[in-house]
């Protein structure tokens, strides 16, 4: 069971006032519209994200760590689904399909955080897929080989990058110009993993804390305490299974690092303000 | 207080006739009708022991009608307490009569999904307790149930509809912990969406199609005025809104 903060007067008290400081007031900046002008939503959506601090450099230190979270994990998927297509043999028909379209938009969740952190953006990481940190010759090694195995490895990393994004939204509770992007990013990588688990012949939900057969030992934490069936204080629920497919259940940041460790061949600097 | 006595307002808080199918904990209590039954309640339930100092129980009056006040969280919970409330009425009629020709695969699709939508609104129903609005009788008359084609794509519309829409009220919570919650839901509306269109468009893309996805790999946000006219033909009475900031309203 995960924990759960309780309700103090303080959050009372914000709940019941209104954010229009925040809400109110973006404006479109000159950078906002100069990537109009120019045709590319992506700058244009990324000024106007960096333009409610002003620029880049005044984003918080707790968006910035936040967003360069965000944007190690589209790394992680831009070079995992890059090696896959590029594997002879892997992905043919309607499957390679569905991966192309997976790593477009990987790909540009990964041009917008870059377009908004600018020079504060993370260098990309380098992965190691087999899980052996770098060396190559951990114990996935068929892993752009053996369709079972990536198909397995694809499902619990989009069921992990979607715990993995939720659990960062509340970080961005006052930021809402880059809360709605990173909301509009998290629905797209549940659709993912509908689509990856479809491919395995799993239910497109997730069973108890399971990810079905077949999931690597290395990434069973992907899905660990997903039968989670408490949320809130005032309105528990009983646990059945089927109400642990109604819900996903987020992560840490912490948690995640540790699932991914040996996957990274390389780990990113990403501060520790944030959880 | 509230925190020690969970259950105490139980699934009977929301009087959806098909509640009892999932349900089965807590008692049964009537919503608070008036200001004195109101008070007294509030000492033992709900998101309204929160409300309730601030908002006072006159406010509670008012909350039993078809109204969405934004200005509080109260009101974004209830707004996305109206769409669960939606589809799970229309999921509970398509498993309890099943349209022709639908393959059983498909229908344990739609089994699921109703299992998830009623979860979801009995989790709201819940957590509101007594600030739960009046929600609109739901009018359905437009559908027809036994046509397989005309069942898949309403549910592939609400689904898509319903991400859309908690995408785009996430802005509109101040609480921590309602934002964290419904990212717990929404993504488990994406799975749905992403299932029903692979159901039904005749694309290996179409789970996640670039009609709905833009080049950043975004999902659409909708707000509130855009949700609740596309799903306002499904209820008997119109919703009200309020309290939404001025570039929304």
């Amino acid at each position: 069971m995960s924990t759960h903060d309780s309700l103090d007067p303080e959050t009372t008290e914000t709940l019941l006032s209104r954010r229009d400081a925040i809400r109110g007031g973006l404006g479109l900046g000159s950078r906002a519209a100069a990537g109009l002008a120019l045709g590319s939503a992506p700058l244009a959506l990324a000024a106007l994200a960096s333009e409610a601090f002003g620029q880049a450099r005044d984003l918080p230190g707790d968006v910035v760590e936040v967003l360069n979270f965000g944007l190690m994990l589209e790394e992680l998927g831009v070079d995992f689904y890059t090696r896959a297509l590029a594997a002879p043999g892997l992905l043919t028909g309607n499957p390679r399909a569905v991966f192309e379209q997976i790593l477009k938009h990987e790909a540009g969740h990964r041009r917008f955080l870059r377009a908004t952190l600018g020079d504060r953006a993370i260098a990309a990481p380098r992965f190691d897929f087999t899980g052996g940190m770098g060396r190559g010759n951990g114990p996935l090694a068929g892993v752009f080989s053996d369709r079972e195995t990536f198909l397995a490895v694809a499902q619990s990393l989009e069921d992990l990058g979607v715990r993995a994004l939720k659990g960062q939204a509340p970080n961005l509770l006052r930021h809402d110009a880059v809360l709605q992007p990173a909301l509009r990013i998290h629905s797209v990588e549940a659709r993912h993993a509908s689509q990856v688990r479809a491919l395995r012949g799993q239910r497109r939900w997730i069973v108890e804390e399971s990810g079905g057969p077949g999931i690597p030992a290395l990434l069973q934490g992907a899905y660990e305490d997903e039968d989670n069936t408490f949320h809130f204080i005032l309105a528990p629920l009983r646990h059945t299974e089927e109400v642990t497919r109604a819900f996903d259940e987020p992560l840490t940041k912490g948690q995640v690092i540790r699932i991914l460790r040996p996957f990274m061949a390389t780990v990113p600097e990403l501060g520790g303000r944030v959880r | 207080m509230a925190r020690q006595r969970p259950g105490a307002f139980g699934p009977g808080a929301d009087h959806g006739r098909w509640e009892g199918s999932l349900s089965g904990e807590g008692s049964r209590l009537e919503v608070a009708q008036s200001r004195r039954g109101c008070l007294k309640r509030a000492g033992g339930m709900g998101a309204a022991a929160l409300a309730l100092p601030a908002a006072g129980c006159a406010a509670v009056g008012r909350i039993n009608s078809h109204t969405l006040d934004f200005s509080t969280d109260f009101g974004v919970l209830n707004y996305a307490y109206s769409l669960e409330v939606m589809e799970s009425d229309f999921y509970n009629r398509v498993v309890a009569s099943p349209p022709r020709g639908i393959r059983p695969e498909e229908l344990a699709l739609l089994r699921d999904i109703q299992q998830h939508e009623m979860a979801h609104r009995r989790f709201f129903a819940r957590a509101l307790g007594p600030l739960k609005i009046d929600v609109p009788e739901r009018d359905f008359s437009s559908v027809d149930f036994t046509s397989r084609d005309q069942v898949l794509t309403i549910s592939r519309t609400f689904e898509d509809t319903g991400t859309a829409a908690y995408n785009g009220a996430g802005k509109l919570l101040s609480l921590a912990e309602f934002l964290s919650i419904a990212g717990k839901i929404v993504s488990v509306e994406a799975r749905h969406a992403a299932a029903l269109r692979d159901l039904t468009m005749n694309d290996p893309r179409a789970f996640a199609g670039d009609d709905i996805i833009d080049e950043n790999g975004m999902e659409r946000a909708l707000d509130p005025p855009e949700v609740i006219d596309r799903v306002q033909p499904f209820f008997r009475e119109r919703f009200r809104l309020s309290g939404l900031p001025g570039r929304m309203a």
